[in-house]
């Protein structure tokens, strides 16, 4: 392993062993339930397969953390124990939790499992990040994606777990589960489902010479003829406030941080970390193996430079952006 | 003595960034409100707004407080500077008074009691008893959860006082950025308090035209107006003990009178709807989430 911990998505036992055969240090997954935060059909790992894939990963040499990140459901918390219960079982590295109840569940009934905290907590501060070290024994925060690099150096001095920053992929604009815009027009939302936006919700109509996306009927976005037809994802969409129309929560872009690794090196990060757990072992072979060159050139004193524009046609809608690291909308 | 099942009306806290002159004239009012029997009081969503409000905000106290009112002071959502964070600090130091809590930083150094605002992720009875541990006096519930969520968490946390979001566009997400600014091509840090001009909270709608969500600062609400028409039996059965109205720019006197009314059985909903309706809300009456729907979902007529 390098100076910085490489962590990459796994939606499938392949996608794992794809992930860590291109260089990942860690992979996270979930199991085949509403417990974890990518929670779409076809995704995600039975016990038997998490047991098995724990296996694997350890004979070589990676490490294996379960996301159970979602919010227990009122009087229906047996699913997340039993999902920790799992985790336990397999001997998978960490799980990354958000929710205060299946914390405390994991301290009690498990208090040797290291826990991280998932960025669905929404932990941007010092005193909430030393709440959840000092009630829970917390390890590790992943940070919310409204940081700067700046802020992150700033926050490292004040705090005394480990921390895991978003370089790649899919971006929330809103704190992250601080939003419940998906379960208001849709029914179902990640704090409670797993789910945003939702694929059972969405549809496609031809209108007037264009192609108009919609998510529970609400029009998202208009595209020309021709043009590539973005999914209806409800902050991406094209809005009308004081008479203008606009991508008023934000531009549908990725996130790229590839520029930054060292910087966020610097300012005392342990570990960087690949979205998209539903993309694919093609996808996670490729960002993965990025990664891994670009972090490897930084431990040998080079410039990652040269790995920064191999991804670019990953990115949803093929933008990417730096998002909050560099603070260009504040 | 007071009845014990009898539904207590409580005023949330003023989401959006009124002036100072408007925020003494809508307290003084509600002062006068006999239907309203505890108040919140603070700057919830954008820490920025706080040093123009809190004159008016203190005397407001004063004045609920002599009018025999409960007043509970409400902390920041989502501290995002240093000052934000002080003034949790400031808030969780006042051991003596009972506060509300909207983020977790709060709970570090909280002593005291606290009432568990909306904008906490409590979604389930095992989070809600580990915020009792800790003291949590009361709940008011996520406005993602249906009256049946609310009961199930009631039913484990037996003496937890339950307050329901009952009125007001519904607080749905939080940024780091600030779309009100964006909206006007400023940023953030150099706002000019554009938020000001929207006293409800500016409207957005789809590319369609419809209706859809309004925006306060760094805080987006639904647009439709959320209005808990059921049955006061049902609610009282699954353990509410408290309504919450929400502050908006309207007659929220008479919104208060006529949940009371509707509450003590004098008003069934159609009533309710009626009555309310006349204090000219922003927008149309939803309430999907109590019912386990999408929160946008209409009341039913």
């Amino acid at each position: 392993m390098g100076s910085i911990e490489l962590v990459c998505p796994a939606g499938s036992p392949a996608m794992l062993r794809a992930a860590i055969e291109a260089g990942a240090d860690s992979v996270y997954c979930g199991l085949r339930d509403d417990t974890n935060a990518r929670n779409f059909p076809g995704l995600n790992f039975s016990p038997q397969e998490l047991s098995d894939s724990v296996a694997w990963a350890h004979r070589h040499g990676a490490r294996v953390l379960l996301a159970v990140n979602t919010f227990a459901q009122a009087g229906g918390s047996d699913r997340w124990r039993r999902s920790l219960d799992a985790a336990a079982a397999s001997g998978a590295d960490a799980v990354i939790v958000a929710d205060l109840g299946v914390l405390a569940y994991a301290r009690e009934a498990w208090p040797h499992l290291r826990l991280h905290l998932s960025v669905q907590a929404a932990a941007g501060s010092p005193e909430a990040i030393a709440f959840y070290a000092q009630a829970y024994g917390v390890k590790r925060v992943v940070l919310p994606r409204v940081l700067s690099v700046e802020e992150i150096a700033a926050l490292m001095r004040e705090i005394e777990v480990e921390t895991e920053a978003f370089v790649f992929g899919g971006l929330c604009v809103m704190a992250e589960g601080r939003c419940a815009l998906s379960s208001y027009a849709a029914g179902r939302s990640p704090n409670l489902c797993g789910v945003c936006s939702p694929p059972e919700a969405v549809s496609y109509s031809e209108e007037e010479d264009a192609l108009v996306s919609r998510l529970a009927g609400f029009a998202m976005d208009r595209y020309a003829p021709g043009d590539p037809a973005g999914y209806p994802t409800l902050c991406k969409g094209r809005f009308e406030a004081r008479g203008v129309l606009s991508y008023l929560f934000e531009d549908p872009v990725s996130l790229n941080a590839m520029s930054l690794l060292g910087g966020l090196k610097r300012a005392g990060v342990t570990a960087v970390k690949i979205e998209g757990r539903q993309r694919g072992k093609a996808y996670v072979a490729r960002v993965a193996a990025a990664f891994r060159a670009a972090i490897d050139a930084i431990d040998r004193g080079e410039s990652p430079d040269a790995y920064e524009h191999l991804l670019t046609d990953l990115a949803e809608g093929g933008r990417e952006t730096t998002g909050a690291y560099r603070k260009r909308w504040r | 003595m007071t009845d014990p099942t009898r539904i207590e009306i409580a005023l949330g806290p003023l989401l959006f960034h009124w002036p100072a002159d408007r925020i003494r004239d809508f307290y003084a009012r509600m002062a006068d409100c006999a239907a309203v029997d505890r108040v919140y009081l603070g700057e919830v969503v954008c820490g920025k707004r706080a040093p123009l409000v809190d004159h008016a905000l203190a005397e407001a106290a004063e004045r609920l407080t002599e009018a025999g009112k409960t007043v509970v002071w409400s902390g920041l959502a989502l501290p995002a500077t240093l000052r934000d964070r002080k003034a949790i600090k400031v808030l969780s130091a006042e051991t003596d008074a009972l506060i509300e809590i909207n983020d977790v930083s709060a709970l570090k150094d909280r002593v005291g009691p606290f009432v568990a605002g909306p904008l906490l992720n409590i979604y389930n009875e095992g989070a809600a008893q580990e915020l009792i541990a800790r003291g949590c006096v009361r709940l008011c519930a996520n406005v993602e959860l249906s009256l049946a969520a609310v009961g199930a968490i009631a039913a484990a946390c037996p003496g937890l006082e339950i307050e329901l979001f009952a009125f007001g566009r519904l607080p749905l997400a939080l940024s780091g950025r600030c779309y009100h600014a964006r909206s006007h091509g400023l940023h953030k840090d150099a706002c000019r308090f554009v938020c000001d001009q929207d006293p409800d909270g500016m409207d957005l709608r789809t590319l369609d035209g419809r209706a859809f969500l309004a925006v306060n600062g760094v805080q987006t609400l639904s647009h439709g107006v959320q209005l808990a028409d059921l049955p006061p039996d049902d609610l009282r059965t699954a353990g509410v003990t408290a309504l919450r109205l929400s502050p908006h720019h309207m007659d929220m006197a008479q919104v208060a009178e006529a949940f009371r009314g509707f509450l003590d059985g004098r008003m069934d909903a159609a009533g309710l709807h009626e009555a309310v309706a006349q204090a000219k809300p922003p927008a149309p009456f939803i309430g999907g989430y109590l019912r386990g729907q999408a929160g946008v979902e209409p009341v039913p007529s």
